[in-house]
């Protein structure tokens, strides 16, 4: 589990989050290294934004063109514009977004008021006002939805889970490791590498086992290590949902592409 | 039909469209859904090749001609499925209709099928909607959007009992082929809403009805592919994977294409061009020349031979619904059954 968001801990705000819920670590690292007075400029704005993620895609808004502009004053006002692929996508997913990035900056020292701006979306309206409002998700689609959205965010982030699995596991697997070896590992075996990384985040982040000792192999939802004939299913299940993220991800990049003609504050190329 | 390398393809477009998007046809107060909804299709026409991409104005509504020549003069469609989309909250007309195609259709006599579609929320009145239309155009299939609105909801699912009866009207007059399409909305709002789950319950309690998932359930490939080898009757729409990601992004492409020939296997699954979202000269000759990359990423997945693209590209979706093959199309005995509702490939725990 991530640190408990510092600068305004609540039971739940835009994002509805309840205690102890996953979610995005933008404002808490935010909190730890930024300097304590005085306007943090943009740059350090974006530094947060990094850490706000397409719970989908699970990648940061930023690399993946989302964030249109960032700005904020010397007097601390930061606006933080986001664009998405389509005029449709999904309001659920784009309402977790638009709220953990205003949980980011509002985090973030310095910063006095914090403005959030979906652009060009047919929820707009409802998913600025409800984020600013910090009226949650089922008070912003009043009558269209009849809870929040963690449950949504973990099992996306189990989802992250199995394929960062792929990601760690498919290295081994070419110099060798079958799979009774990859089920008798634990992460402080595997060497250290940004995808391995990764995948202890995620499972921190969902409360599941994330030290040296734990195995590789565990069941997203139980946390339990993966056993016997089990392995090889779950190997290919997470190289498939590795296989759909990324194929929706350049699917997203290249709607977005199309979309706008600019490209967006820390966007990176796949 | 299309040849190549000796080669002959017998080609069934099983998802394609005939809509008027353009202003004219926008419902007054919600234009900015409609305008938003048909810049949407054109944003995915952008992961097409260049030379294919449309101005916004012709793709918001193309002639009868035009759509003539690019599916079937140039784009080697033996036979078309109208797949309508009604959208009537945003398209006075509605986006796509039964009755649209239809008028269009009967002028091409053996060129399309006409399938229609439903919504569970119309009540009494729409199933005798269905009725009709099942009567007057021989409809064999429907089209499922199941986010679209429709008095103030967002959207629907197929375990809905009121969903049940509708499916069970199916069986009973004779429509067998279920295309479900997915899309961002659904109610509670705070659910995916391309989950599923639905259609897995509804092929289980169906088993005589087929379903056809289309755009493979993307953007979730995975539970589609997880779901899709337990169920005998549930195929893979290639609409949007072959247009979306064979050009633009050709790895990715192969490693789709690669899961879904492990998972649901090339008797389950059909071409579909979406156009006029893309036109299907381009979809149809690249697929037949596609070959899976080498190399370690790619070493797992099972090859597609010629017989299999056969299948796909039409024989599949001709088994579907009912179409006559010429002699030379068909395959050789021995080269397998397309559209096999065969034993599925049950994966324990899976």
């Amino acid at each position: 589990m991530t640190a408990p968001l510092t600068a305004r801990p609540r039971g739940a705000g835009p994002g509805g989050q309840p205690p102890g819920a996953p979610r995005a670590p933008g404002a808490a690292a935010a909190a730890r290294s930024a300097p304590a007075e005085g306007s943090p400029g943009s740059a350090r704005l974006l530094d947060v934004l990094a850490a706000v993620r397409d719970p989908e895609l699970d990648e940061p808004i930023t690399s993946l063109g989302f964030v249109a502009s960032c700005t904020v004053s010397a007097d601390g006002d930061a606006q933080v514009r986001l664009r998405l692929p389509t005029y449709f996508c999904a309001p659920n997913f784009a309402f977790l977004m638009v709220a953990d990035a205003y949980d980011a900056v509002s985090g973030l020292p310095g910063v006095r008021h914090a403005e959030v701006i979906l652009e060009d979306h047919f929820a707009s309206d409802a998913i600025n006002g409800g984020v600013a409002a910090r009226a949650g998700f089922a008070r912003s689609f009043d009558g269209e939805a009849v809870g929040e959205l963690h449950q949504l965010r973990a099992d996306f982030l189990r989802k992250a889970v199995m394929a960062g699995t792929d990601q760690v596991c498919r290295p081994l697997q070419a110099a060798g490791a079958g799979p009774s070896a990859l089920r008798a590992m634990t992460l402080g075996e595997v060497p250290a590498s940004p995808a391995l990384e990764r995948l202890r985040q995620r499972r921190a982040e969902l409360g599941l086992p994330a030290g040296d000792a734990a195995a590789l192999l565990i069941d997203p939802v139980t946390g339990a290590p993966v056993t016997g004939d089990a392995v090889p299913l779950h190997l290919r299940r997470a190289q498939t949902t590795r296989v759909s993220i990324e194929a929706n991800s350049g699917i997203c990049r290249g709607m977005l592409r199309h979309r706008y003609d600019t490209a967006g504050q820390g966007e990176e190329d796949q | 039909m299309y040849e190549k390398d000796g080669e002959k393809y017998f080609v069934v477009d099983s998802h394609m469209h005939y809509w008027n998007a353009a202003p004219d046809n926008w419902v007054p107060g919600a234009e900015q859904y409609a305008k938003g909804w048909i810049e949407c299709f054109h944003a995915y026409q952008g992961l097409g090749p260049p030379a294919t991409h449309w101005t916004i104005e012709h793709f918001q509504k193309y002639s009868e001609d035009d759509l003539m020549k690019d599916v079937f003069e140039d784009g080697h469609v033996d036979v078309a499925v109208f797949q309508p989309t009604y959208l009537k909250e945003w398209y006075k007309e509605g986006f796509n209709t039964t009755e649209r195609n239809a008028e269009m259709g009967k002028k091409h006599p053996g060129k399309f099928i006409y399938n229609t579609r439903w919504d569970p929320r119309d009540g009494d009145e729409g199933i005798e909607v269905l009725r009709r239309n099942v009567e007057r155009y021989g409809s064999k299939g429907v089209k499922l959007y199941s986010a679209e609105w429709n008095s103030g909801s967002r959207g629907w699912k197929l375990t809905d009992r009121a969903a049940y009866r509708y499916l069970e009207v199916c069986q009973e007059i004779g429509i067998k082929n279920i295309h479900v399409h997915k899309g961002p909305t659904i109610w509670p709002l705070d659910k995916d809403a391309f989950d599923v789950a639905d259609v897995d319950h509804a092929a289980t309690d169906f088993p005589d009805l087929n379903f056809i998932v289309e755009h493979v359930g993307l953007p979730r490939i995975e539970d589609f592919c997880f779901m899709a080898t337990q169920e005998p009757n549930v195929y893979a729409g290639l609409a949007v994977v072959i247009g979306g990601l064979m050009y633009a992004r050709p790895r990715f492409f192969a490693k789709v294409m690669g899961e879904l020939l492990f998972w649901v296997g090339e008797d389950k699954m059909t071409f579909g061009s979406d156009y006029a979202i893309w036109e299907p000269k381009w979809q149809v000759e690249g697929f037949v020349d596609w070959e899976s990359p080498d190399g370690e990423e790619f070493s797992d997945y099972p090859k597609l031979t010629t017989v299999g693209k056969k299948k796909i590209l039409g024989l599949n979706a001709a088994k579907l619904y009912d179409i006559d093959v010429p002699a030379e199309y068909r395959l050789d005995a021995g080269q397998g059954t397309p559209a096999a509702q065969d034993d599925a490939q049950l994966v324990a725990g899976a």
